[in-house]
C-alpha cells in the first residue's frame, strides 16, 4: 500500500495534480458588462434611476417651482392611488398573469363601503370591513376562474372587469355620495384623507400606507417562502409544481390578496376625492399596468422588484406634474409616458442578453 | 351546408324585417342614443324620456356609449335604429362631427333626428337641437364671479377646470362664456387656452369628475397658490377642486363657480362649497324631444329653433343664495326643486 502510493499511480494522489476549482460565474468583462450585470442582479435599479434623472431635471428646468417639499410630495399624493393599484397588479404579473378587473374592484369596493354606511345604516367601521371583504371576495373568484376552469387572467379579469363596473353602476344608481356628509357621519372613510404636515411638505396616510404596504410585500416577496413560491410559479408553473409546490394556492392567493390591495386602493380613493364617486377610477388597470412595466416587471411572469412599480407610479407622476408647470398640452405627457413604456421594456431586453 | 347558410341568412332578414315592419306598424317607436348611461346627467335624460314615451304611446329603445368618447358604438346604435324602422332619434353625439354620415342616413330613411345637449358640426345636420345655450350659462357664473368680488375682480388670479385636452365643443362655450362674462378678452372664441390676461393662472383639465377636479385644482395650486377664482367645467369637477382647496386650507377665500345643476351641485351651492352654478334641465330635453317625434310621426312637422338661435333652448337659471345686481338668479330652494340627479 505505501510502496503504491510513493509510485504515484494510486487514485488520491493523481487527483492533486487536477485543478481544484469549483464551477463560478465568469467575472463580467468591462463597464458596460459590469452595468448590465449590476441591473441584471437589480431590477428596481433602471426606474430608480430614470426617476432621480427626470428629478434632476425637472428640478433644473422649473426650479423651486418643482423642486420643493409642497412640489415633491404632491406628487406622492396624486400617485397614491395608482401606486396602492399598481402593487396590487404587480403581484398578478410576477405570477405571468395579468389583472384588467383592478380598477374596477377598486371601485366597487369604494361605493359597498359608502353605500353600505349611508344606505342600510351600517356603522361606518363594519361598512369598511365588507368593502374590503367584497373586494378579496372578488380577487378570489378571479383566482378561483383562472386555477380551476384553467382560463387564461387575461380573458378572466377581462371578463371581471366588465361585469364588476357595470355592478358598480348597477347597485350606485350612479349616486355620489357628497363629502360633507360623508365628513359629518363616516367621517373614517376618508381616514386615508388625513394630512400631516411637516413643513410645506404634506403627507397623507394614504401615502404612508402605500409606502408601507411596498415595504411589506418586497419583504414577503424577498424573505418568505410564499414569495419564492411566487416567483416561481410565475417562472415556470409545471416545474414549480413538479418541484412540490401547491401552484394553484398561490395563484388563488396572489388574485385574492390584489383584490384585497384594491379594496383599499378604494378606500384611499374616498380620502383622497372626499366623495364616493362611481365614476372614478376608470382607467386605473391601463395606468396601473404602465407603472408595473416602466417599473421593470416582466410581463412573463418570474422576474422583476415589486419596488420598480412604486418607482415606476412615480415617474409617472414626476413627468405629469412636471410638464403641467412647464406648461405644456397634456397631450405630450402621453406621448411621453408611450415613449417611456417602449424604452423600459427595451432596457428590460438588454439587459436580459447577460443571462443569454 | 352553403345553403344551409343561406337559408338561415335569409330567414333572420326576414324576421328582421318582419319585426320591424310590425314595429311600426303597431306604434311609433323611437331611439336615445346618449354618450354613457353611466353619467347622471344622462341618466336623468333617459328618464325623462322614457316617462313622456310612455304617456304617449311611444316605443323607446335606449343605447349609449361605454365611456364618454365611445363614438362607434353610437353608430351602430344609429343603424339599429335605422334597421328597426323607428320615427325619430334622440341624439348626444360623442363625436359630433364623425356622426354627420351615420345621422345623414337615418335621415335619408325618413327618421327625424333631434340633436340633445350637444350640437352636431355643423349644427344644421341633424333636423333641430334641443340644448341648453352652454355660453350663456357660463356667461352667468362668470357676471355673477365678477359682480361678486367687485373691484377686485381686476386682480384676481383664475383658475379654469376644463373638461378635455380634445376640447368638446360644451367645453369651449362654457369657458368662453365665464371669461366672457368675466370680462376677459377670450381671443379666439372657438378655442380655450388661448387667452394672454395675466389674471389668468392657467388652464387644467378634470375629464368632469371629482378625481379629475383635485388633480387639475393641485396642479394649478402648485402654479400659483393664490388663484382665488375657479370655474369648473362640472360639478362633480367642482367637489374635487374644493378638496384640493381644502387640503391647504383655502376653500373659505376661493370662489368657485359651475354648471350642471344636478341635486348633488345644488346641494354643494346650499353649502357654500360651490358659490353658483347654472343649472340646466335634462329631462326636459328628453321630453321635447319626444314630443317632437310624436308631432313629427302624426302631422310630419318639424320642430323649430327658438327665436334668434339656430336650437331650440332649454333653458339655463343661475343658482345661488347670494344673488347680485344685475345678474338674474333663482335661489337654492328653488335650485332644488328642479335640480336632476
Amino acid at each position: 500500500m505505501t510502496e503504491s502510493a510513493s509510485k504515484g499511480s494510486d487514485y488520491e494522489s493523481s487527483l492533486s495534480a487536477a485543478t481544484n476549482q469549483v464551477a463560478e460565474f465568469e467575472k463580467p468583462q468591462g463597464f458596460v458588462h459590469k452595468v448590465q450585470n449590476a441591473l441584471h442582479t437589480n431590477p428596481a435599479l433602471v426606474p430608480l434611476i430614470v426617476l432621480v434623472m427626470s428629478i434632476v431635471v425637472f428640478g433644473v428646468l422649473l426650479g423651486s417651482k418643482f423642486f420643493s417639499p409642497f412640489a415633491l410630495t404632491l406628487i406622492l399624493q396624486q400617485v397614491q392611488i395608482v401606486g396602492i393599484v399598481a402593487a396590487a397588479q404587480s403581484l398578478v404579473i410576477l405570477t405571468a398573469g395579468i389583472d384588467l378587473s383592478v380598477g374596477a374592484i377598486m371601485v366597487m369596493s369604494s361605493v359597498v363601503m359608502g353605500q353600505f354606511t349611508f344606505r342600510y345604516g351600517i356603522p361606518p367601521f363594519i361598512s369598511v370591513m365588507c368593502g374590503l371583504a367584497v373586494g378579496t371576495g372578488i380577487g378570489a373568484i378571479n383566482g378561483l376562474l383562472v386555477t380551476r376552469m384553467k382560463l387564461p387572467p387575461f380573458i378572466v379579469t377581462l371578463g371581471m372587469w366588465q361585469i364588476v363596473l357595470a355592478a358598480n353602476f348597477l347597485y350606485s344608481a350612479n349616486e355620489t355620495i357628497r363629502s360633507q356628509d360623508i365628513e359629518q357621519n363616516a367621517a373614517i372613510l376618508q381616514f386615508f384623507g388625513t394630512t400631516l404636515q411637516l413643513g410645506s411638505a404634506r403627507l397623507t396616510y394614504g401615502i404612508i400606507f402605500m409606502l408601507l404596504l411596498f415595504g411589506v410585500l418586497t419583504y414577503a416577496l424577498t424573505q418568505t417562502a410564499w414569495g419564492r413560491h411566487v416567483y416561481a410559479v410565475g417562472d415556470d408553473k409545471e416545474a414549480a409544481e413538479l418541484s412540490g409546490m401547491e401552484a394553484n394556492k398561490v395563484l388563488v392567493s396572489v388574485y385574492a390578496l390584489s383584490g384585497l390591495i384594491c379594496a383599499f386602493a378604494g378606500w384611499a380613493l374616498i380620502g383622497r376625492i372626499g366623495s364616493v364617486s362611481p365614476t372614478s377610477g376608470q382607467l386605473a388597470n391601463i395606468e396601473s399596468i404602465t407603472a408595473v412595466v416602466i417599473g421593470g416587471i416582466s410581463l412573463f411572469g418570474g422576474r422583476g422588484s415589486v419596488l420598480g412599480s412604486l418607482f415606476g407610479a412615480l415617474i409617472v407622476g414626476v413627468f405629469t406634474l412636471g410638464l403641467r408647470l412647464m406648461g405644456a398640452d397634456a397631450q405630450w405627457t402621453y406621448l411621453l409616458i408611450g415613449v417611456l413604456i417602449i424604452a423600459a421594456v427595451s432596457v428590460d431586453q438588454w439587459i436580459r442578453k447577460v443571462s443569454g | 351546408m352553403k345553403t344551409l347558410l343561406t337559408g338561415t341568412a335569409i330567414a333572420l332578414t326576414a324576421a328582421t324585417l318582419a319585426t320591424g315592419a310590425s314595429a311600426a306598424s303597431h306604434s311609433i317607436s323611437a331611439c336615445l342614443i346618449t354618450k354613457t348611461d353611466t353619467n347622471p346627467f344622462f341618466v336623468k335624460m333617459k328618464e325623462g324620456a322614457t316617462a313622456k314615451a310612455e304617456e304617449l304611446g311611444i316605443e323607446l329603445k335606449s343605447f349609449a356609449g361605454k365611456i364618454d368618447g365611445d363614438h362607434e358604438t353610437q353608430v351602430q346604435a344609429i343603424e339599429t335604429c335605422i334597421a328597426d324602422g323607428a320615427k325619430g332619434i334622440l341624439l348626444t353625439a360623442s363625436d359630433t362631427s364623425s356622426i354627420v354620415p351615420a345621422v345623414q342616413q337615418a335621415r335619408d330613411a325618413g327618421i327625424l333626428v333631434i340633436a340633445l345637449d350637444t350640437p352636431l358640426e355643423p349644427i344644421g345636420s341633424a333636423d333641430a337641437t334641443f340644448a341648453t345655450d352652454n355660453f350663456l350659462a357660463g356667461e352667468l357664473i362668470g357676471k355673477w364671479a365678477a359682480g361678486k368680488l367687485g373691484d377686485a375682480a381686476a386682480d384676481a388670479k383664475i383658475g379654469m377646470l376644463d373638461l378635455a385636452v380634445s376640447q368638446p365643443s360644451v367645453g369651449v362655450l362654457r369657458d368662453q362664456g365665464f371669461l366672457t362674462g368675466f370680462g376677459i378678452d377670450v381671443m379666439d372664441v372657438t378655442k380655450w387656452g388661448d387667452e394672454t390676461d395675466p389674471r389668468i393662472v392657467g388652464n387644467d383639465v378634470t375629464q368632469g369628475n371629482e378625481e379629475g377636479g383635485r388633480r387639475a385644482m393641485e396642479n394649478l395650486l402648485a402654479q400659483d397658490p393664490m388663484i382665488n377664482v375657479v370655474y369648473t367645467i362640472n360639478e362633480p369637477a367642482a367637489a374635487g377642486a374644493y378638496e384640493a382647496l381644502k387640503s391647504i386650507g383655502r376653500e373659505n377665500d376661493v370662489l368657485i363657480v359651475s354648471v350642471d345643476g344636478g341635486c348633488p351641485g345644488v346641494m354643494n351651492v346650499a353649502d357654500g362649497v360651490i358659490g353658483a352654478t347654472s343649472q340646466q334641465y335634462p329631462l326636459l330635453m328628453a321630453s321635447l324631444g319626444i314630443e317632437a317625434i310624436k308631432k313629427w310621426a302624426d302631422e310630419g312637422v318639424k320642430p323649430e329653433p327658438s327665436e334668434g338661435k339656430n336650437f331650440f333652448d332649454t333653458g339655463v337659471s343661475l343658482v345661488t343664495d347670494q344673488p347680485v345686481d344685475g345678474v338674474d338668479s333663482i335661489s337654492v330652494q328653488e335650485g332644488t326643486e328642479r335640480c336632476w340627479g
